[in-house]
This record gives C-alpha cells, sequence and structure tokens, in this order.
C-alpha cells in the first residue's frame, strides 16, 4: 500500500545491457527514494557508468524497466531526462573554456531557457542559495576545477531537479572542497531532491550516503547501509576477497639521495597550461616520496620534466641530478640508461601502445635491457620471455603475450606496465597516479610491489590524487598548488588537514638553498 | 530488420584469409551482373579480362614487367604508412629516379663497362630519395603536411621530367621527339629470357622484398617506426628520436620508388620518354593498403594490380570494351577487397528493430 501512495522517485527492475564481449549490466535493480543521498559503489569496469547512462537517456537497456515516480518510463536521450528533472554531472566537465560560465550554462540548457544575459540573476540566486559562489561573466579557463564543477551543479539546478547524478565528484577535489560539496548535497537532498553518488571512495560515501548499491561484475553484489558497514565490509561487496585490502606498511627512512631537483622552472608555452615554479625536492634511497594534488596543478609538466619527454637546455642539466649526474637535458632513453624508470599517468596511448601486443609493450621500454635485440634485430623469443615473466610474476590476467595492450582491463595493464618498469631493478621509479581507475584488488597489489621496491633500496617518487593512497604508502609526502611544491614532510608527522591546506597553496616555499 | 557492424574487439584470424576470397567471388558475381547487363557475354568477357592475359609465358613475363614498379614503390610506402606518414609522392620520387639515372645514363652511352649500369641505377635510386628527402625536409623543419608536399612535389617532377625530355636530355638525333637517345648497351637492364621483356629488376624486387620484410617484422628500427606511427607519445615517451625516424622512413620509400622509376628507363623503356610511368606511383598506394602495409600481402596486390592494368588493355583490344568499363571494373575488385576487409574488425549482425519496445515496457504499466 505505501508504496503505492509513495513510490520511489527512481526504480530499476532487470536491467540489461549487453556490449560486445562483456555483459556491462545483468539485472541490476535499484531504488532511491525522495531526498535520499544514494551511494552507486563498485570498482571500474563493474558497470556503474553504463547504469548511469541508461538512467540519463544516453543508452538504451537491452531488458528491464525504469519507474520513475511510479511511472514506467522509457528515456530515449538526455533531454527526455532532463525534462523529467534529471541531471548529471560528469566526471569529466562538459564546459568550453573561452566561454563565460554564463554562456555554457545558456548553451547547456538550450535556447528556449534564454540568453545568457537573461541567465545571469537567477545563476547568481541558485549559486547563492546553495553556497557556491559564482561569478557569470567569468571565462570557464579561469575557473579552479573545483569552481567549474560548481558550474555543472548550478546549471543543474536552474531547472526543476529531482534526482542529481555525480560521477565521482569529489576525484577532482581537495579534501576541504569535497567538505564543501557535502553541505551543498545535504541541503539539496534536505529540500527533497534525490541524489545517486558514483564513487569509490569509501570513507565518503560512508560520511555521506543513507544507502549505498554495491555493483561488481555487472550485478548488484548487494545493498546496504553504509554507515553501518566497515570499509573491508563494503570493499569485500566491490571485489569479493581479495588480500592486502586493508594493508598497512611500515615506513621507512631514507638512505642517500639518489634523485634531487633544486629550482627547477619552467614556463609553459600553453597558456592553458601549468609553468612549474622553482621546484625542489630530493627522493632518498629506500623510501617513497609522494606528491598530492589536485589534477591540473602541475603534475604533467612535472613528470614530462623529469622523464625527459621535456628536456631544459644543456646549461640547465643539473636543475635535475640523479646520482649526482646532470639530467635535465637527457633525452628518456639516456636516462633510463642511468637507472630511471617511469610510469606515466595514462596507461593506454603514453605508457603502452594500445593495437601492439603486450610482448612488443614490454619491448617499447625494456628495448636497452641485455639480450633483448641483437644486431638491430628483435629477439623475438626473449621478447616473449620477458612479457611472460611480467605476466607471472605480477598475476597479470590476459590470455597471452600476444593480446593487444587496450584488451586488458585498466587495472591488469597497470599491473603489466609496472611490472615491465620493476623488471628492469630500476633504482628510481617514477609514477604517476599508479592506482589510478584500477579496481581495488589490483590497487593492493601495485602497492604491495611498490613497497617491496622500496624495500629492495629503490628510490620511488609517486605522483598521485588520491590522499589515503599516499597516507598508506609514501613515507615523506608534499603537495603541488599551482606549479609550486611544497615542503616535504615525513608523512607520519602530517595529516591530511596539513595537505589539504598545501594542495590549496597555503605553504611557504623553501627558500632554494645554495648547493 | 537493420544490418549493423559490431565491432570484433579482436581482429578475426580466419576473415584473414576470407576476406579476399569473398571479394574476388563477390567482384565476379557482380563484374558477370554488369557485364550481362551491357550486353557482353559475362563469363567470356571475365575470361578475357582476368585468364588471357596470363595465360602464356609472355603474359606472365608481361604481368612481372607491369608488377616490378608498383611492388618496388608499394614496398616503401608500406614503410612510411606503417610510421603514418602519409606519402603520396611515389609518383614523383619515381619519376625523379628515371630522371636522375637518365641524365647520368644519355651521358655515357659509350661506356662499355657494366659499372655504367651501376652508376646510373645508383644515381636513379638517390634521386628517389632525394625527392622524398624534400618532404622529409619540410616536415622536420618547418612541421609541413607531407601528403601536400609530396602531392606536390609530384607535379614538379612530372614538369622537371618534360622539361628535360624536351630540352637538355632531348635526343639530338631524335627529329625533335620529346625523348632522350637509347642508352648504351652497358647501361640497359639486362633480360632474364630471350625474347620476354621481364628483366633483372625481378631481382631488386626480390631483395627490396626481403630488405623491407626484415624491416618491419623483425628489426628494431621497423618497431621504432611501428610504435611512431601507432602512438607518437610512447614513441616520445621512451626516447625515440621522431625526426631521424620520418627521414629514414621517406628516405626508403623514396629511393624503392626511384629505383622502380630507373629501372623503368634501363629496363623495358631504354630511354627517357614523358610516359615512364602510367601512373604507378599512384596504383602503389592502393596497393600498399590492399596489401595491409605487410610485404608479404604487398606482392599479391602488386600482381592483381598488374593484372587489371593487363586485362584492361585486352578487354578494350579482344572483346571489344570500352575503356570506361574496364577502369569501372577495376574500380570494383578494389572496392570489394577493401570493404571485405572491414570483416576482419566488425561482425555484421542483423537487428530486430523496435525490439525494446516489444519487451517489458507495457507490462508495468498495467500493474
Amino acid at each position: 500500500m505505501s508504496e503505492l501512495q509513495h513510490p520511489p522517485r527512481l526504480l530499476l527492475r532487470g536491467i540489461t545491457k549487453q556490449y560486445p564481449g562483456t555483459l556491462a549490466n545483468d539485472r541490476v535493480s535499484l531504488s532511491i527514494r525522495a531526498g535520499e543521498i544514494h551511494a552507486l559503489l563498485g570498482e571500474n569496469g563493474a558497470g556503474k557508468s553504463t547504469l548511469m547512462k541508461i538512467i540519463y537517456g544516453v543508452t538504451q537497456p537491452d531488458a528491464g524497466e525504469i519507474l520513475w515516480e511510479g511511472q514506467p518510463v522509457v528515456m530515449r536521450d538526455p533531454a527526455q531526462a532532463r525534462e523529467r528533472g534529471i541531471g548529471m554531472v560528469f566526471q569529466h566537465f562538459s564546459l568550453f573554456e573561452t566561454l563565460s560560465v554564463a554562456e555554457n550554462i545558456a548553451l547547456a540548457m538550450g535556447a528556449a531557457a534564454g540568453t545568457p544575459k537573461q541567465l545571469e540573476p537567477k545563476i547568481r540566486e541558485v549559486s547563492q542559495r546553495y553556497g557556491m559562489p559564482l561569478e557569470p561573466q567569468r571565462l570557464v579557463h579561469s575557473l579552479s576545477i573545483g569552481e567549474r564543477q560548481r558550474v555543472e551543479i548550478v546549471r543543474c539546478l536552474m531547472q526543476d531537479i529531482r534526482l542529481l547524478i555525480l560521477d565521482e565528484p569529489t576525484s577532482v577535489l581537495t579534501p576541504q572542497e569535497a567538505d564543501d560539496l557535502f553541505v551543498v548535497l545535504r541541503r539539496l537532498a534536505a529540500e527533497g531532491c534525490s541524489i545517486l553518488f558514483i564513487s569509490h571512495k569509501l570513507g565518503e560515501v560512508r560520511a555521506l550516503c543513507e544507502s549505498a548499491t554495491v555493483l561488481r561484475g555487472g550485478r548488484v553484489s548487494g545493498d546496504c547501509v553504509p554507515a553501518e558497514c566497515s570499509d573491508l565490509d563494503l570493499a569485500r561487496l566491490m571485489v569479493g576477497d581479495a588480500e592486502g585490502l586493508e594493508a598497512e606498511y611500515p615506513k621507512a627512512e631514507g638512505g642517500t639521495p639518489f634523485l634531487r631537483v633544486e629550482g627547477l622552472s619552467w614556463h609553459n608555452a600553453d597558456p592553458f597550461g601549468v609553468s612549474l615554479e622553482e621546484i625542489a625536492l630530493d627522493v632518498r634511497a629506500g623510501e617513497i616520496v609522494g606528491i598530492a594534488g589536485v589534477a591540473g596543478n602541475g603534475q604533467d609538466e612535472l613528470l614530462a620534466l623529469l622523464s625527459g619527454e621535456q628536456r631544459l637546455a644543456r646549461d640547465q642539466g643539473a636543475r635535475i641530478r640523479f646520482l649526482e649526474a646532470p639530467m635535465a637535458h637527457l633525452r628518456p632513453d639516456a636516462r633510463r640508461r642511468q637507472g630511471m624508470a617511469f610510469v606515466p599517468a595514462e596507461r593506454l596511448g603514453h605508457g603502452a601502445v594500445p593495437d601492439m601486443s603486450l610482448a612488443d609493450n614490454g619491448l617499447l621500454t625494456a628495448f636497452q635491457q641485455g639480450g633483448l635485440i641483437g644486431g638491430g634485430l628483435i629477439r623475438h623469443g626473449r621478447v616473449e620471455a620477458f612479457a611472460r615473466r611480467i605476466i607471472e610474476r605480477f598475476a597479470v590476467k590476459t590470455p597471452g603475450t600476444h593480446t593487444p595492450a587496450r584488451s586488458l582491463s585498466g587495472g591488469n595493464l597497470q599491473k603489466f606496465i609496472l611490472g615491465r618498469e620493476i623488471l628492469q631493478q630500476p633504482k628510481l621509479l617514477i609514477a604517476a597516479h599508479p592506482t589510478w581507475g584500477v579496481d581495488v584488488g589490483a590497487a593492493a597489489a601495485i602497492h604491495r610491489a611498490l613497497i617491496e621496491l622500496r624495500d629492495a633500496g629503490a628510490a620511488i617518487l609517486v605522483i598521485s590524487e588520491d590522499l589515503e593512497e599516499l597516507f598508506q604508502i609514501s613515507d615523506r609526502i608534499a603537495a603541488l598548488s599551482h606549479g609550486r611544491l611544497s615542503p616535504l614532510r615525513a608523512t607520519a608527522a602530517t595529516s591530511a588537514t596539513d595537505v589539504g591546506r598545501w594542495m590549496a597553496g597555503q605553504f611557504d616555499q623553501p627558500t632554494p638553498t645554495a648547493a | 530488420m537493420l544490418l549493423s557492424l559490431e565491432p570484433r574487439g579482436q581482429q578475426s584470424r580466419p576473415m584473414l584469409w576470407l576476406s579476399p576470397l569473398l571479394a574476388a567471388l563477390l567482384t565476379l558475381i557482380s563484374g558477370a551482373l554488369l557485364f550481362a547487363a551491357l550486353g557482353h557475354p559475362p563469363l567470356e568477357t571475365l575470361r578475357v579480362l582476368l585468364i588471357d592475359p596470363i595465360s602464356d609465358l609472355y603474359g606472365i613475363s608481361e604481368l612481372l614487367v607491369k608488377a616490378l614498379p608498383i611492388l618496388l614503390c608499394a614496398l616503401g610506402l608500406a614503410v612510411v604508412y606503417n610510421a603514418r606518414i602519409w606519402n603520396i609522392g611515389a609518383e614523383g620520387q619515381l619519376l625523379m629516379g628515371a630522371l636522375a639515372g637518365s641524365a647520368l645514363a644519355v651521358h655515357i652511352i659509350d661506356w662499355d663497362s657494366r659499372w655504367a649500369l651501376v652508376m646510373t641505377l645508383a644515381v636513379g635510386t638517390l634521386g628517389g630519395a632525394a625527392w622524398a628527402g624534400l618532404c622529409a625536409w619540410l616536415r622536420t623543419q618547418f612541421n609541413a603536411n607531407e601528403i601536400l608536399t609530396s602531392i606536390m612535389l609530384n607535379y614538379i617532377a612530372l614538369n622537371l621530367l618534360l622539361f628535360a625530355v624536351h630540352g637538355p636530355l632531348k635526343d639530338p638525333e631524335g627529329f625533335n621527339f620529346p625523348e632522350s637517345a637509347m642508352f648504351g648497351d652497358a647501361t640497359r637492364l639486362p633480360q632474364l629470357f630471350e625474347d620476354l621483356r621481364v628483366h633483372a629488376g625481378f631481382y631488386f624486387a626480390l631483395l627490396a622484398l626481403v630488405v623491407v620484410w626484415v624491416l618491419l617484422q623483425k628489426s628494431f628500427l621497423g618497431f621504432q617506426v611501428k610504435v611512431l606511427g601507432l602512438d607518437k607519445r610512447a614513441a616520445g615517451f621512451v626516447g625515440f628520436r621522431e625526426k631521424k625516424l620520418v627521414w629514414i622512413a621517406l628516405l626508403i620509400s623514396g629511393a624503392l620508388a626511384g629505383l622502380a622509376g630507373v629501372a623503368e628507363v634501363t629496363g623495358p623503356i631504354g630511354q627517357l620518354v614523358p610516359q615512364v610511368s602510367p601512373g604507378y606511383g599512384y596504383a602503389a598506394i592502393t596497393v600498399a593498403f590492399l596489401g595491409r602495409l605487410n610485404p608479404i600481402g604487398i606482392v599479391f596486390a602488386s600482381l592483381l594490380m598488374a593484372l587489371l592494368y593487363l586485362g584492361g588493355e585486352n578487354a578494350q583490344m579482344a572483346a571489344n570494351l570500352p575503356q570506361s568499363i574496364t577502369q569501372l571494373f577495376q574500380g570494383m575488385v578494389l572496392f570489394f577487397l577493401l570493404a571485405c576487409d572491414v570483416l576482419i574488425h566488425y561482425r555484421p549482425r542483423l537487428k530486430a528493430a523496435g525490439r525494446l519496445k516489444a519487451k517489458g515496457w507495457t507490462k508495468e504499466a498495467a500493474a
């Protein structure tokens, strides 16, 4: 009876979606009440995105039904979803950087909503009501990532919103910004708007959401009340049984400095890029140094300079020194010959060639290892053997060494790439976002491998957006903000709040000391 | 019912072999229909087009004569195209090879030594390489798009050749025809068999085939070229030298086209004429892709292309088919071959339209 009087705002029953080769959603059911903040949890590839796209009308399910406030509906396209009051904030914003806030919102809402000028008062009003101050005339490229997200949220709030879907909204925010967002979301929920919050960060799901649906391999593996579940319970629902989910690693004290960066400044010619200012850091043998920061604060630039994709002039070579030898002017292959190794942020298209086999992708960075090449010819047998060693040692799930890199899941490919570097026994490993978009089980395996490499005496630099990860594995930590790097501190003596402040740029940059 | 293509995710091994067979079948069927519709006996016409030209030794020799320059150019193109460098200039590089070789050959008509041939071939090969080197220089130095530069250099090469045969290289005793003098015997590529035009260029083609195959399939240089083509960022990430690779790939491609050109003038033609190439360099582009940029595939593709050239000529003479129809037939062959290759990566599937509507949606509305 009560269900008839108060039908849930959104009810999914038996949603199934088949893609070639994968069953993305398998009889998924989900129910969200009015004013409820509901979490959709799951590792990458669990089918979260597909389900969202079905709710928002981007794709159609093969089977199953959607009930919107008790009525069966067919969402043919996002416009129909929006008419019903469903709004969505994607992980990757769809904003035009050269247009103003108001122009972007007007574009998204369509001509019927009015001109940018006409929308301005409403934008101001909505953004102030929910405590998300926005200046409608500002150009988007001048906004921080957090502010851009506000633009996306405000765009959804401009209409009569009844269900707001947020796809990993905190992945681009500092901890403080994330807290601000949660305040807004709670207020929206209190006004009766339902919120579907997609995430894989367990802590924030527990803090924010009243109920959660967990997906694993396209199926609902459980519904729960996050506040009553431990991280381990939730993680088990997400990945099944996996060891090392809650591992704590002892912190280590570094030995001789392997990598020294001093007074590293670099002007970025790209007007939307970040320039680096007076970066100083050192990484010692047998320690992991973590660099935190929200994406787009100079991580890519710093990595390019460290890896040699971006080189400095010869006379500035000593800005980056490895084992006291100047490096900043050398090419990547020359740096690798000295014992440096790199894992870039993007796996496909940067760290691995998507259309090449795993064997060839192994050769890609290991070609200077003895024996893989003889007389200009590739020794295919040894290259195969090298790839097989990586696959065995790091438990990469793949049909074989001839599988193209693109057909591996993110976690498996990342294990392969990291394994490829570790098996070359580097003295210094620089890894960017080593577990970004990787499932919990693979992330644990990657962390273990990094710790092992550290304990074997290598120096490791990890650049990551995931604070939890950095606190878990790094021995010293710093943060990048607008191309400046905070001083390094022992992780054990630092709190997340401290690092959050650094990420927001509140630190004194160390004055360059005379070497 | 709707026919839709779904990505397979991985290329289908059987389709690699089945797709050309399917294409051949489709070509034969639609060719037969086409000829029947035009009032030509279908089977007879197909025979004239595809079998008669190679029914005797002479025919096979002619097939090889036509296939050799296409094969040489296409092998070179396989190297650059694997690096995703779109050299459209094999025609110009071939012409420059012919021109450079001829410029030397007409000055050493009296030589007896075999060195005359060696030097002529070398100069021709270098001429083609230099012409492609211009594209490499423009691209690495000024970031100029090689598609545009190589096409434009084709026209420059053609006009240089026309200028040469009308001017400096014109045979003084040639009654003012735009041709060079006949080359000396020592500068001519020997024929492999008496009375057959197939010449020693055959060995160069074999050699080039082996070299390109080893380069692309076995060598680390070829690996770097392929990485550059598939994923420029990954190539930069591991420190492959992009500029160096662009130079090497274009020089190889130009050298092979130049060799094709100089082998034409020192082989079957024996002098420099304005019509050195009936578009071999352009045909080679199709052939390179038809052979899926694989040296072995390119051998078959260039033989097929040569057969289409011969069959077209034969059908005009023997079956009185208009030239436009033979060209239409050639187009059909290429179309079906390339179209069937889609099946390697995609599988066709019939979809019932409106299946969604039928299922589920109405049931709950009543509840």
